[in-house]
């Protein structure tokens, strides 16, 4: 079995993050009472015409700009002719000969930590279909087109994965990437990220074998799923001397298994021509400038950055990388306190991310301000608190009690770095253990670390570690 | 040229009509005297010739992204054959 | 009696006479000639100004109207009242003109002779046993026949500008752009137009200053200001140049009609316009190219009547294939099926480039063609049709026979430009139509010419039997 290889390329749909419709202006909020935003238009009323949203265009036009592509200064909007409840006008509003993004690649990185470049074919932008209820009653489906006419792109790529963890680390660089340009919530359970992928095994040297494509699948776990499923699926099929048909197939995931959906002869013929309602859209050269300067520094030159110019591992780069918002704070606690890139990224990757964790909120909502974070890990940076204490003032901050620097006087929490009351308190705490002074110098090194904490304990934690050890090293040390 | 009833039957299918024998039939050779007609096409000169999709040489008008609707189902639901629960009505569809 | 127009509907309404009663009783009076699907008696008539302040009209059927259903003369339709209105709709209605009804159309506005409609044919009100052409057959019938004094319609292949020249009245297609299309049932989008029927080139203007405009909510809509048509009117035609395109009087055109319409020119011509002979070459191929892109369009345009959100929906359907061929194949005639699959065939896989791109490549030729010739000319000119209304019935069995009439319109639309037809006489008792065709968005020549003609003539005067006196 291991000499096949498994061929894969996703179409991933991703629903545009704007307020009203690709050509109609009804909201696409989602979860709201069905056909409550359906419009006129949504409905495919006799009578009412398309308009393209601005937005919507600018969007995708920012995407293909983002991985590098071709992005058409003329793009055209088709049909695309089938009959189906939920798409009310008998045909959808696609992009089929000239597409407003063609080409461009996508860096993804594996678990394991090799990269793959995945080139794009192609990104068009359509309209999203509504969708069928078909539990709500006996003999009926239920049509709601609240969701018709949402805006897509669909991001296709060319056939050049060859694993299920190739795919889903694709399928996440890409979701990282939509959500960073902020044309996408990225929310897989909404559907508002979904994927179709095309799964085909060979052996290499020979034809690309034939595909099936595996519809609609809304989780990255599911995908990985659905297309191991496929692969050992197809290679056994071959092995037990079967073909494989060209079919579109379902995942089901209570059962872990692909199931066929219908068939080529089944299939549609989409008679996709240009849309008769829509002229070419246009995008001047200075609206690409505009959109150009509008581009943010995107996640792979950052995580670059922080590595190169930064000097942060590369794992603290990728986890300050995963999003954008989390990548902005880190830079604005950077901007506050310059040099200190590694503590910065100590604390947001880890005390940061663990109380935001737990309170289950999102970074730009945290109660701790990245300037305030900054000015807690100035007081390290300084000696005022060392590092131990400063956990207990986040948590203060994060319980609302104030700035670091208030609360760090309120409690006395200001660090002992006067050598005088040092010595004073190491000859009280060596007076108050003498059997454990004797063994140490009788050879027991474990016992300073025994007295380190005594020490420490003297004084609330508060000692300057650093001075604590060089002082009681000196005492101890000294008359051995 | 001539259609052939294979051929007619899939057109149907393709436009979801469902065609009684007598009107296939004349459809059919009506068909079959309007692709005689629009062969007259093969010998335009049309080399290099730029489709036309469109009359004009301008650019779509686009609106800004702005919500302009508000909840229509109360007139979805005046004009609907079937609706129920704010849903259109269909014969259960199974995928 | 006098023919109606604006002019006379104010001095009657000046003088006392209740329009909108008058404008019942007419119809009324002409309910034989079945010229309208639906007769309106509007309840309160707003008595605010604007233009056309209590002129009673009439819409052709397939302009979504709140107030009454708007049927697109077909099954499909017999019972939809749309819950929005059409662009224009709302600015007729701003300017004070008052609708009085619906006018019967071919079904979804696919036919010459408006014998295509699921309400029974229109009658032309100069000869009951002859068509009032179509698609917009029931807004040519009703001014022909003195109800209103005008009517607006729609103009895809020639379905202002026929039925205008079988009626013996002023038929205005403007520029593809020049109107709004949101609300105007389509039919094949990249040719419809909507357009106005009236007794005289001045009445167009007037009512077309209303109807033209940008409209936000129809992408294909012009983004360009306005000409003042009224004062185009009395420019007067010297210097002017007129084409005489030699295709358009084509052997098919009848010898009688080529006289009349050189006739009239002759009359241009005396006011000051000079004639020149010019080629468009390609025209001959606009009647396949139309019968491909316009299906082509329709059959995806129609789609959307399934049964499932409005309009005609099977009974008993024994599943979802069921309700949609059932609801379709019951809905619709026999002409828009054999359109749908027309164009469902030009479209499909194989041959999708051999006849639709082929068609939209002569398509641009048309196009060409008419934009060599304006680098001379002012306006073209030529016979709106090769021959008079013909007999209800005299064409239905043959299609391609009734296709084959509107030779002399369609290029029109695949070009997207604007025309008219204008009265230019009689043969044997019947209307002759002068079709002169315009630059694009440059539709106040047109109204000049056009005026010009009818200062010095009154073929647009003249009464039909049939018509209410």
């Amino acid at each position: 079995m291991s000499d096949w290889q498994a061929v894969i390329g996703l179409e991933i749909h991703v629903q545009l993050s704007t307020q009203s419709k690709l050509f109609s202006g009804a909201s696409t909020a989602y979860g709201a009472e069905p056909n409550t935003q359906a419009s006129f238009v949504d409905v495919a009323l006799p009578g009412t015409l398309p308009v393209p949203n601005v937005d919507a265009i600018r969007k995708a036009a920012m995407f293909g700009l983002a991985v590098g592509a071709d992005v058409a200064a003329e793009s055209i909007f088709a049909r695309k002719n089938y009959f189906y409840p939920d798409s009310p006008k008998g045909y959808q509003i696609s992009q089929y000969e000239r597409p407003i993004v063609a080409g461009g690649t996508v860096l993804a990185r594996l678990d394991d930590g090799r990269e793959i470049t995945v080139q794009l074919t192609r990104a068009h932008l359509e309209e999203d279909a509504g969708k069928s209820v078909h539990d709500a009653f006996h003999a009926a489906s239920g049509i709601d087109l609240n969701r018709a006419g949402t805006p897509l792109i669909e991001v296709v790529s060319e056939p050049v994965m060859h694993s299920s963890a190739e795919a889903v680390a694709y399928m996440k660089a890409v979701h990282r990437l939509v959500r960073w340009l902020g044309i996408c919530d990225g929310n897989l359970q909404e559907g508002s990220f979904r994927c179709d992928a095309n799964v085909s095994v060979h052996k290499p040297g020979t034809p690309f074998g034939t595909r099936c494509e595996i519809k609609n699948v809304n989780s990255f776990r599911f995908v990985e799923k659905a297309i191991d499923y496929e692969i050992e699926r197809q290679i056994r099929a071959i092995e037990n001397g079967e073909t494989i048909v060209q079919e579109t197939r379902l995942y089901d995931a209570a059962a872990n298994k692909t199931r066929t959906m219908r068939s080529k002869e089944d299939a549609e013929d989409y008679r996709y021509f240009p849309d008769p309602d829509l002229p070419p859209i246009r995008i001047a050269p200075a609206e690409f400038e505009a959109l150009r300067a509008a581009l943010p520094e995107l996640p792979d030159a950052r995580r670059a950055r922080y590595i190169d110019a930064l000097g942060l591992p590369p794992y603290d780069a990728d986890k300050l990388t995963e999003d954008r918002a989390t990548s902005d704070y880190f830079e604005a606690v950077l901007g506050a306190l310059p040099g200190q890139a590694k503590l910065a990224a100590n604390w947001v990757n880890g005390e940061l991310a663990a109380a935001l964790n737990e309170s289950q909120i999102e970074i730009t909502a945290s109660r701790i301000g990245a300037v305030d974070l900054a000015a807690l890990l100035a007081r390290i940076v300084d000696g005022t608190i060392s590092g131990k204490i400063a956990k207990d003032v986040f948590a203060a901050m994060w319980a609302g009690e104030g700035s670091a620097d208030a609360i760090i006087d309120a409690k006395g929490l200001r660090q002992i770095s006067d050598t005088g009351a040092i010595a004073q308190m190491l000859d009280d705490v060596l007076a108050q253990f003498p059997e454990q002074v004797a063994k140490y110098r009788g050879g027991d090194a474990k016992l300073f670390q025994f007295l380190v904490g005594q020490a420490m304990k003297a004084t609330k934690g508060k000692a300057n570690p650093a001075q604590v050890n060089e002082l009681l090293r000196e005492r101890l040390d000294a008359s051995r | 040229m001539a259609i052939e009833t294979a051929q007619l039957h899939r057109l149907a299918h393709l436009a979801r009509l469902d065609l009684p024998t007598a009107e296939e039939v004349r459809l059919a050779h009506d068909l079959d005297a309007l692709l005689g007609l629009i062969a007259q096409l093969q010998n335009a000169p049309v080399d290099g010739v730029r489709p036309m999709a469109h009359p004009h040489e301008v650019a779509a008008t686009l609106r800004p992204d702005r919500v302009s609707e508000s909840d229509r189902s109360a007139a979805l639901e005046g004009i609907a054959p079937e609706m129920q629960s704010g849903l259109f009505l269909v014969p259960k569809v199974i995928e | 009696m006098i023919a109606l127009t604006l002019a006379s509907q104010r001095a009657a309404c000046a003088a006392g006479t209740d329009l909108l009663n008058d404008a019942l009783q007419r119809a009324e009076a002409a309910a034989g000639l079945n010229a309208l699907i639906t007769l309106d008696k509007p309840a309160g008539v707003a008595t605010t100004g604007g233009d056309l302040a209590g002129i009673p009209f009439v819409h052709k059927d397939l302009f979504c109207t709140t107030g009454q259903r708007t049927t697109c003369g077909s099954k499909m339709l017999a019972n939809f009242v749309s819950p929005y209105d059409a662009t224009i709709v709302e600015r007729l209605a701003a300017s004070g003109a008052v609708s009085i009804g619906k006018a019967n159309m071919d079904e979804f506005a696919m036919g010459s002779s408006n014998e295509n409609s699921a309400f029974g044919p229109v009658l032309n009100p100069w000869d009951t046993a002859r068509v009032p052409g179509g698609s917009s057959g029931g807004s040519a019938a009703i001014v022909a026949a003195n109800v209103v004094a005008f009517a607006t319609g729609s103009d895809t292949g020639g379905s202002v500008r026929q039925p205008a020249a079988f009626c013996g009245v002023t038929g205005f297609k403007p520029t593809y752009g020049r109107v709004s299309r949101f609300g105007m049932v389509a039919y094949a989008s990249s040719l419809d137009q909507a357009g106005v029927i009236a007794r005289s080139a001045a009445d167009c203007a007037e009512v077309l200053q209303v109807m033209a405009g940008h409209d936000p909510r129809d992408a294909t809509s012009v983004d360009r200001p306005v000409d003042d048509y009224r004062a185009a009117l009395d420019r007067g035609v010297r210097g002017l140049r007129i084409g005489l395109a030699r295709e358009l009087f084509s052997a098919g055109v009848r010898d009688a009609m080529q006289a009349t319409v050189h006739a009239a020119l002759r009359e241009l011509e005396a006011a000051g316009a000079v004639l020149v002979d010019i080629d468009l070459p390609t025209l001959p191929l606009s009647i396949p190219a139309y019968y491909v892109i316009a299906p082509a369009e329709a059959s995806s345009n129609l789609a959307r009547y399934d049964g499932v959100r409005y309009g005609h929906r099977a009974a008993d359907a024994k599943g979802l294939r069921d309700l949609y061929s059932r609801s379709r194949a019951e809905g619709f005639g026999t002409e828009v099926k054999r359109r749908i699959l027309t164009g469902t065939y030009v479209l499909s896989s194989g041959y999708y480039d051999a006849y639709y791109l082929r068609a939209q490549q002569v398509r641009r030729l048309i196009a060409n063609d008419f934009a060599r010739a304006f680098a001379d000319v002012d306006l073209i000119a030529g016979p709106t049709t090769p021959d008079v209304a013909f007999k209800l019935g005299e064409k239905t069995a043959d299609p391609l026979a009734m296709y084959a009439a509107d030779i002399n319109t369609v290029a029109v639309n695949l070009a997207g430009l604007p025309a008219m037809s204008v009265p230019a006489g009689f043969i044997d008792g019947l209307p002759a139509g002068l079709q002169l065709i315009g630059k694009a968005f440059d539709e106040s020549t047109l109204f000049t010419a056009g005026h010009a003609l009818q200062s010095r003539t009154d073929w647009h005067l003249a009464l039909a039997p049939g018509a209410v006196r």
